[in-house]
This record gives C-alpha cells, structure tokens and sequence, in this order.
C-alpha cells in the first residue's frame, strides 16, 4: 500500500471550518435531546430553561453568534492512518494555525493563557491535541470547544480496587452533586474507567463524543450507564441547578485495563452547550 | 410557561420586596456589566473612599464577559458566567445601593447576608443561551476599565432580558430549595 500524502493547508482549512461551526451549529442529537427533556422534565423553571437552549440554538445557527460566549479551549482528537504524510507543514502547527483562524474569522472569543503569568494569548492557541495512529490512509479530525464551567467541576479519583462497582457510583454521583449549577446543566456525563491517570481523563473525554442515545456496545456497560444516568437525574439538580428531573441528557462509560492494584475513575463533565464537530480528509 | 414580572432599571426597594425565588422577570432599561477584575477595582474604590464609574443606586449588575461583537451587531454571545468568584467583592457593592446581579449559580452566605439587609436580588440567566440573551441586548458600550478587554465595565440597554429569581431578598434560595424538591 502506498502513502497517502495530506496538505497541512488542507488541515488547517479543516480545523478553521469546524472551530467555527461546533461553535455555532449545536448537533441534531443533542436539539433532540433538548426537546425530550423539554417534554420530560418536571419543573415549570426547569421547561423555561429547556425552552431558552432550544431557542439559543435556532437563533446561533441562523445568525452565526456563538451558542455561549464561552467558546472554549480547543480539543482536538485526530486519528492518523499510519500511512498518511502531512506535507507542506508540521501537524500540531497546522491545527493551531487553524484555531487561530477560525476564532479570529468567526468572531469567536480567546481564552487562552500562560497558566501563571496569565495574559491573554488573545488567538486561542495552543489546542490540546490527542493523536492516535490506526491502520489505513484517512484522517479523522474531532474537534470539541470545552468549556470550562464543567471542566472545572470534573474529577479524577485513583479508587482502591475494592471500592468496586459501589465506589465508583457514589463518586460519579457525589462529582455532579457537587457540581450542581456550575457545569450549566443539563449536560452529558463521561465516565472513563481504568487505564493510568491520564487515560481514565481522555477515556472520560472522549466518550462524550459518542452520540446521545447510543449506548456502549458492551450489554453490562450499557446496563450500567442508564443506571448511573437515572440515578443522577434522581438528585434534583437540574437545568442550571435550579432544581428538576433532568440534570444529565446521557452519561457515557468507556472502560480500559488497569493495573492490579488500582480502579481510576475520572468524570469529565460537559454543558448543554455540547459542542463538537468531525471532519475526514 | 411562568408569568413573566416586567422589571424597569433602576430598582426600588419595592421592586426588589416583590420578588420571590422561582419569579420570572424580564428586565427593561440599563444593565452594567462587571466581572472579577472589575470588581477587584470598584471595592478599591469603595474602600479608598473615591467616586465611582458609575453610581450604584438601584442598579442592576450582569456578570458577562460577551464574545466579540460581527460587524452590525451590538454584542457576540453574551451569556452568564459563574458568580461566586464576585462573592468576596459583591457585599461591598450591595451596600453602596446595587438591587440586582445577574449571573449564574448559588452565591456565598457572606452575599446573602448583605442582600437581606440592604435588599438586593439575585437572578439567574441561563449559561448556554448567549446568543438569546444578546438578542435582548439594544445597546452596548464600554464605559471604564477598556483595558479590561471582555471584562471591562458595559452599559447595556436592554428589551425583555429574561432573568430568573434564584436568591430573594428573604433569603429563599431555588439553587436549595428547588434542588430538595426534585431530589428523589
Ligand atoms: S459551562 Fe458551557 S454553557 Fe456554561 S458558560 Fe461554560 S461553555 Fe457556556
């Protein structure tokens, strides 16, 4: 089989395209789920807010203004066929020059910063890049603004093996509880399993972008994610945290080997405003 | 839907004692924005005994740091960020005469103290509708603090801006009591 050769150009058009419609153009999956909670949730204050995001998200489309204000630090996940060749530049520059321009040319706002001098960048950049090489010749591009009133509120713990299955519920549980009105809910909960430290966050991360409504393909995962999610919308948070039935439109689990001697966990928690958008060159 | 309770700035005292958690209100008039660096230079100035930007007397604050604003329009996306990092500074500001502040999620037990004996309401916009709420918005322009960038300190104009009660003046709390009732 041959190389597949990729213009970086083609990478940076790419990423400016989807920066700006994540940012903009909410999924169809979460608009319906927004409209399932509208007719599913209880509070009077709560289908005020149900009504408000679907609003929002008609009138963002239609104008091109950003869904929220909060446009995010960039995620960027990329699986890279092995016999791919970027030309005409280097991976990682042509991703953050395509953030840079997609923020600039969609009026989006920066937030970036040095984390201790903490100016402004005032572009956006750098993006958190996850890579992973997979057989094959295509390039898949994933782009997520993450917001940071639910990144700030997610959790990894490094549970010992014999807090087992209860462990796990009551820290996924206890997680949104204390988040309450912060993450913006109602939100999508990623639940990563195993793995290191830094695997259970990216397995918690990335299974926020399976779509809402479809659950893991492993029937006892499945079983587990209805049961987490029913549990978590018994808590009353709900919409914004003003109290309701629906605190979380889906949780999704993603699980990964670990070592004997540990169960890490990780939460990451994502806002109604559930932006992401994927390309394939 | 809930019955909306019109709301023109500035705010009385009457205006405010109305108000219970749970309301819906839509705002007529003119809101200021201020987040933390903001808020850092009015309690300066509180402190220090100097006159302010603006006076506070019945005003209404909005804890916004808006995107930037497309060519033709008045403001980018301009939703609530979260309030708590305003509670060290808010107590200071209440006594000074603000009604209202607008943002999103619960507020400090030092807050509620001062909005109870001042009377001051808290409002809930909702984070993640900013490009509703900016529809709401007729008018923005910055009036201190440009420096700031996004967090300089706006006078907003605005039509039917929907808020939500979320802290009265009685200390009723919907970020606990709407919470105990739905919880199962
Ligand atoms: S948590 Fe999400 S919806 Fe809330 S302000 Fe941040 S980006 Fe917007």
């Amino acid at each position: 089989m041959g190389v597949r050769e990729i213009q970086a150009e083609e990478i940076t058009r790419t990423i400016r395209r989807l920066c700006i419609e994540a940012n903009t153009i909410l999924g169809d999956d979460v608009v319906d789920a927004l409209k399932k909670g509208l007719e599913k949730e209880k509070s009077t204050v709560g289908k005020d807010i149900f009504r408000q995001l679907l609003e929002n998200a008609k009138i963002a489309k239609e104008e091109g203004i950003p869904l929220c204000q909060d446009t995010g630090m960039v995620v960027v996940f990329i699986e890279m066929g092995q016999d791919i060749h970027i030309v005409g530049g280097d991976l990682n520059q042509s991703i953050n020059e395509g953030v840079r321009q997609g923020y600039r040319d969609g009026y989006l706002r920066a937030s970036s910063l040095d984390p201790l001098v903490r100016k402004n960048f005032g572009d956006n950049t750098p993006a958190i890049i996850h890579v992973e090489i997979v057989p094959g010749d295509q390039l898949k591009l994933t782009v997520i603004p993450k917001g940071f009133g639910g990144e700030n509120m997610s959790r990894v713990a490094l549970l010992t093996p014999a807090s087992g299955m209860e462990g796990i519920k009551e820290f996924v549980l206890r997680t949104v509880e204390e988040a309450g009105a912060n993450p913006c809910p109602p939100g999508i909960v990623g639940v990563g399993i195993g793995g290191t430290l830094e695997k259970a966050a990216i397995l918690a991360k990335k299974s926020l972008l399976r779509p809402i409504g479809q659950r893991h393909p492993d029937p006892g995962l499945a079983r587990l994610e209805e049961e987490f999610l029913e549990e978590i919308n018994r808590l009353g948070v709900g919409p914004q945290g003003l109290g309701g039935t629906i605190t979380a439109l889906d949780l999704h689990i993603e699980t990964y080997p670990t070592h004997i001697a540990s169960l890490p966990v990780a939460v990451n928690l994502q806002c109604n405003c559930h932006r992401h958008k994927e390309a394939e060159l | 839907m809930i019955r909306a309770i019109m709301l023109s700035t500035p705010l009385s005292d009457q205006d405010v004692e109305k108000l219970r958690m749970g309301d819906r209100v839509l705002f007529d008039g003119v809101v200021y924005t201020a987040r933390d660096a903001a808020h850092r230079r009015l309690v300066d100035l509180i402190k220090e005994g100097k006159e302010l930007p603006f006076d506070l007397s019945g005003q209404v604050i909005y804890y916004v740091g808006p995107s930037p604003a497309r060519p033709g329009h008045v403001i980018g996306s301009a939703g609530p960020t979260s309030s708590y990092r305003m509670d060290p500074s808010s107590p200071y500001l209440i006594a000074k005469g603000l009604k209202g502040m607008v943002g999103k999620g619960p507020r400090s037990q030092g807050v509620v103290d001062a909005m109870m004996k001042y009377k001051c309401v808290y409002f809930a916009t909702v984070g993640g509708a900013g490009a509703l709420l900016a529809k709401a918005i007729k008018k923005s322009e910055v009036i201190a603090y440009e420096d700031l960038g996004p967090e300089a300190i706006r006078r907003l104009e605005v039509e039917d801006f929907p808020a939500i009660v979320a802290q009265d003046v009685y200390g009723g709390n919907l970020y606990v009591e709407g919470v105990k009732r739905y919880a199962r």
